[in-house]
Order: C-alpha cells, then structure tokens, then sequence
C-alpha cells in the first residue's frame, strides 16, 4: 500500500484536538502521525495540548468526603430490603 | 476509535454495589465542578445514586455502568438546576452560535514580547499553572461547555460516550469541546495577566513607547 498523502499544517491544526482526544482513524490518523513526526512546529502545539489537557485531568480528582460515602451505604441498605 | 457506549442485553452484574464504591470519588469531583458547592454536590450524587438504585434493572451491560451513572448524574443535575430559581436554566441541547475566534494559548506564549521567558514559555507556563487556576478557569465555563471538559479530560470518556451521556450529536461535542477549550485557554491567560503572571504584551507596548 502506498503511503498516504501528506497533509500541511493548517489542515493538521484544524483535527489537532481530535488527534490530541485519540479520536480519528483511518487515513487521517496516519497522516496526523505522519505530520506530527515530521513537524516540530505542529508537534509543539500537540505537546502543549496533551500536557494542559493532563494538568486538567489531575486537577479534577476529589475525594468523596466520608458523610457522602455514609449516605451511599445507607442507600445501598435501603434498596437492598 | 474507541468503543460507543454499548447498551446490549446482558444480565445485570451483582458487583453494582462495587463499582457503585469505585466510581464515588469521580462523581463527587464532577458533581463538584457543576455545582460549585461541596454540600450540593454531596446532594446531586446522592440523588443520582438514589435514581441508579431505582433503575439498576435497566442497566443492560454492566461495562457502561460508569457512563451510565455519569448521564443520570449529568439529568440528575439538570433537574436540579430546573427546580432552582437562583439559577439560569441550562440548555444541554442549544448549540451556541456564538462566533469567536479560535484562542490559542500556545500563540500567545510565542508572542516576541514574552520572549523574557527564554525557549520554552509555554512549558514556564504551564509548571506555573496551579490546580486553584483550572479549577477556576473551569468554574467559569457555561454550563454546557465545563461539562464537555469534564467528560473529556477528566474522565476521558469518548466522543461519543459524551454525546450519548449528554443525549447530543457527536459533531456537537466536537464543537463544543474545541469552544470550550478555547475560552478555559483563553481564561487561564487573563488570569496570568490578572494576577501579574504575564505582563499584558498591550500594556508593554504602551511602556515602552515614548
């Protein structure tokens, strides 16, 4: 199979955050990878990207506080009768 | 791609009690994020797992038992808001109009004048960024859009989990994501200004213009 056509960096910024959510497939998922090895500025947003989207992520964990995980369990009671 | 959330016919599992436990902390946290408030949030889970309980039979397949319990959270939490007068209705449905342009935080971390930072402002940004400024930046999202966020880079779920969780079409959870994105960036740099983090490149300008 040959390899596919080569895409420029407008159209790799225009799917970047598709990319970036594992979201694409086919064609376009090879020719994002294509672009992102060849081009270190695109690679750079991507980076970006990933590493804000992982600051994100961490920032969003939270622990349940012991009188909700009580209430739960006191649910739990309830719907087992 | 990954998987769709599968609503199959499979007999529900007897371990919804455990992941009912292990799931605890990320509705807490989500439900955290929409409601602001730590004892609204304790309210909007138990209400939602209350409803979960009620429902538990028409769980199909007990893989999507966390996608499941995040659309009865996200339904919990949009009745809530219904019942509330304080607060604005929210449209989980509406697809804003709103034209803006497309912010990209790692554009203006390359602007010349930020250049004081060395090769690699937007990595100094970022090490600076505090948990308290995402959380906030985040806070001031609409509601459609923080939940787009929520769904997608703190729980990781899929394009279209999301839209099957938020009952709307995938190609609006990709606009909507890449709205919502652009003004968390877009906040998160007035913040850096706000707070003198980064000096406005305006305000530079104007200091050094005789």
């Amino acid at each position: 199979m040959s390899s596919p056509e080569k895409i420029d960096c407008e159209k790799a910024l225009r799917h970047l955050l598709e990319y970036l959510d594992q979201e694409l497939e086919g064609t376009l998922q090879h020719q994002m990878e294509q672009h992102m090895s060849s081009c270190r500025s695109c690679f750079s947003r991507l980076e970006f990207e990933q590493t804000l989207k992982t600051h994100i992520r961490k920032s969003g964990t939270e622990q349940a506080p012991d009188s909700l995980r009580n209430r739960v369990v006191g649910l739990l009671k309830d719907f087992e009768k | 791609m990954r998987s769709n959330l599968a609503i199959e016919t499979m007999p529900c599992s007897d371990d919804f009690e455990q992941q009912l436990t292990d799931v605890l902390d990320r509705l807490y946290a989500a439900a955290l994020r929409m409601t602001k408030n730590r004892s609204d949030a304790e309210d909007l889970v138990s209400d939602a797992v209350t409803k979960a309980l009620k429902n538990k039979d028409k769980l199909k397949d007990p893989a999507s038992f966390r996608g499941w319990m995040f659309r009865i959270l996200t339904n919990t939490f949009i009745s809530h808001c219904r019942k509330k007068k304080n607060r604005p209705e929210i449209s989980l449905a509406e697809t804003d109009n709103e034209n803006e342009e497309e912010f990209w935080l790692f554009d203006r971390l390359h602007q010349p004048l930020l250049l004081f930072w060395g090769s690699n402002p937007e990595q100094e940004f970022l090490n600076n960024v505090l948990r308290e400024d995402l959380a906030r930046a985040l806070d001031k999202l609409k509601d459609e859009y923080r939940m787009v966020v929520l769904l997608s880079d703190v729980e990781g779920f899929s394009y279209p989990e999301i839209a099957a969780i938020l009952d709307i079409p995938v190609g609006t959870v990709r606009s909507r994501l890449a709205r919502a994105r652009s003004r968390l960036q877009k906040s998160l740099w007035q913040q850096a200004i706000d707070t003198g983090f980064v000096k406005d490149p305006a305000d530079r300008l104007r200091s050094e213009t005789p």
